[in-house]
């Protein structure tokens, strides 16, 4: 199934420095996954390894697989850019891009990656994604307005509906609610769960109430000592993890006692 | 007491500092000011409508214009932003997007190297490059020494403006699924483009003014321009050529000949940073 994602014994490094280590998931479809750790445990590298991301620091290579659609995505005849447009990003900072309008921004994947060609497609998509963002009735009057003179929340919101106007199977967030308020992050989790109907969302975040609200399955990533990779200690249905952890480090992690 | 000597003293100092800063700008700034002013005051009885349309008339006839200066130094600018822009944008973006360290070092110091090359001695170069191989001084030779002058900044510029342009919309660019040179095109050096066009057009501004490298690649005329392959006026060797020769009423022209430059250099440059300096903070 297209929003299935495996990895296998997944490990990425930035250079000498080991990152991540051994990661072994996998990620339910059509659910949200919900990745918890502290700082520095490798919960974005992981994410970014997903599609494909990591790789475009200088000097990062992953070893492992990671089988999405039936195929190694890091197989050499593999392109990455492929790989992006069925997984798609959103960032732990609003990015829209400043010169485009809020419209122009949603269709920026579908104009630039050569998707869709014309007008009436575009604007059908746009409206679409707009919508499935939750942002349609805020912006619907001024599309042509640009995307950086909306709030915080709202171009978290934009970056969501662009992300979603390809049409990818997979929606990766990092720490997406990280730079917002806590209304624009209440408006963001209930976009989540919408959208999981028909799409796999995997979200990194440091806020565990967060994890427990919106994820089906969590995951707990932890370096164990300074220096060394981070690695999964424990992947399970939320409510699992949250109430009755197999790991000491998870309960410990959960019950605020370090990170 | 020997804390408010010490205060006094350190009041003083400072106020000592800053009126030599003030003093030093307005000297740096006087030739500025007295250049222009210079100029209008010379040149503009001598400017009217005959003298920007209107051919040189011979020694010994009063009247006639620069109007083939003009049209031959848009001409020589046109030929030089035709062959260096293309050519230092993308070599600009080469320094800032793949960035292969040693090769982008050597690039960026040679391009330094070459921006600090004195423009007589382009001149030189293209004269045995064009003119010595094509026998004949030509528009052509003119505007490629011109365009070799603009390379090095317009590279630099270029490459400095893509920098400033945060890898996060890169990222949220390939992210996407928008590929890499779709990315650099579309996202990148658009959103830096209000900067690069500033830099385009200072580096115009700059070669509009040369001298030198003309000298012997574009040489002179007094006809209108003919064609790519033949000698063409400039406004700057035409105001040298004026300046230099024994006639008052040339003088005079010279002096209109200067000011139509400066002016022109002028909306170049002061033009673009208005223009484009306010699109490009809209950016951040």
């Amino acid at each position: 199934m297209a929003g299935c994602i495996t990895t296998k014994n997944l490990s990425a490094t930035f250079g000498d420095i080991r990152a991540i280590e051994g990661i072994s998931i996998e990620i339910t479809a059509n659910k949200v996954t919900a990745l918890i750790g502290p700082s520095g445990c490798g919960k974005s590298t992981f994410l970014r390894c997903i599609n494909r991301m990591h790789e475009l620091v200088p000097g990062a290579r992953t070893s492992g697989e990671i089988i999405w659609d039936g195929r190694d995505i890091y197989a050499p005849e593999v392109d990455a850019t492929e790989v992006r447009r069925g997984i798609g990003m959103v960032f732990q900072r609003p990015n829209p891009f400043p010169l485009m309008s809020i419209a122009d921004n949603v269709s920026a994947g579908l104009r630039l990656a050569g998707m869709r060609k014309n007008k009436a497609g575009i604007d059908e998509a746009v409206e679409r994604s707009l919508k499935l963002a939750a942002l349609w009735d805020e912006v619907k009057n001024k599309l042509d307005k640009p995307g950086g003179s909306l709030s915080g929340g709202q171009q978290q919101r934009l970056c969501i509906a662009r992300a979603l106007a390809v049409e990818p199977d997979i929606i990766l967030m990092d720490e997406p609610c990280s730079a917002l308020d806590p209304a624009s992050t209440q408006k963001i989790e209930d976009t989540m769960d919408q959208l999981k109907d028909n799409y796999t969302i995997v979200i990194v975040t440091h806020n565990m109430q967060q994890a427990a609200r919106v994820s089906d399955f969590t995951g707990f990533l932890l370096t164990r000592e300074t220096g060394e990779p981070g690695r999964l200690i424990e992947y399970g249905p939320t409510s699992k993890i949250f109430t009755m952890p197999d790991h000491k480090e998870t309960e410990n992690y959960i019950t605020g006692r370090f990170g | 007491m020997k804390g408010d000597l010490n205060r006094s003293r350190r009041n003083l100092t400072s106020g000592f500092a800053y009126l030599l800063c003030l003093l030093s700008t307005a000297i740096a700034l006087i030739p500025l000011g007295l250049i222009l002013v210079y100029v209008i005051v010379q040149g503009a009885p001598a400017l009217n409508l005959d003298f920007l349309t209107q051919l040189p008339k011979p020694v010994g006839e009063t009247g006639g214009g620069m109007g083939n200066a003009i049209v031959g130094s848009l001409m020589l600018i046109g030929i030089a932003a035709a062959i260096g822009l293309p050519i230092g944008v993308l070599a600009g973006t080469y320094l800032a997007e793949f960035r292969s360290p040693r090769l982008s070092w050597t690039v960026r110091l040679l391009a330094d190297i070459l921006s600090g090359v004195p423009s007589i001695i382009i001149g030189v170069f293209v004269y045995t490059l064009l003119v010595l191989t094509m026998k004949r001084f030509s528009a052509l030779a003119g505007g490629v020494a011109l365009a070799v002058l603009m390379l090095p900044t317009v590279a630099r510029t270029t490459e400095e403006m893509l920098r400033m342009v945060p890898d996060t919309l890169r990222e949220a660019s390939l992210a996407l699924g928008i590929s890499r040179w779709r990315t650099i095109v579309s996202i990148v050096i658009k959103t830096a483009g209000g900067g690069i066009m500033t830099g385009i057009m200072l580096a115009l501004a700059r070669i509009a003014g040369e001298t030198a490298p003309l000298l012997f690649t574009a040489l002179n005329s007094r006809t209108w321009p003919t064609g790519l392959d033949k000698p063409v006026a400039s406004l700057p060797v035409q105001i040298y050529t004026y300046a230099i020769a024994p006639y008052a009423d040339w003088h005079q022209q010279a002096w209109a000949g200067s000011l139509v430059l400066v002016l022109m250099v002028l909306l170049l440059s002061v033009g673009s940073k208005l223009y484009f300096g306010r699109k490009m903070r809209s950016v951040r």
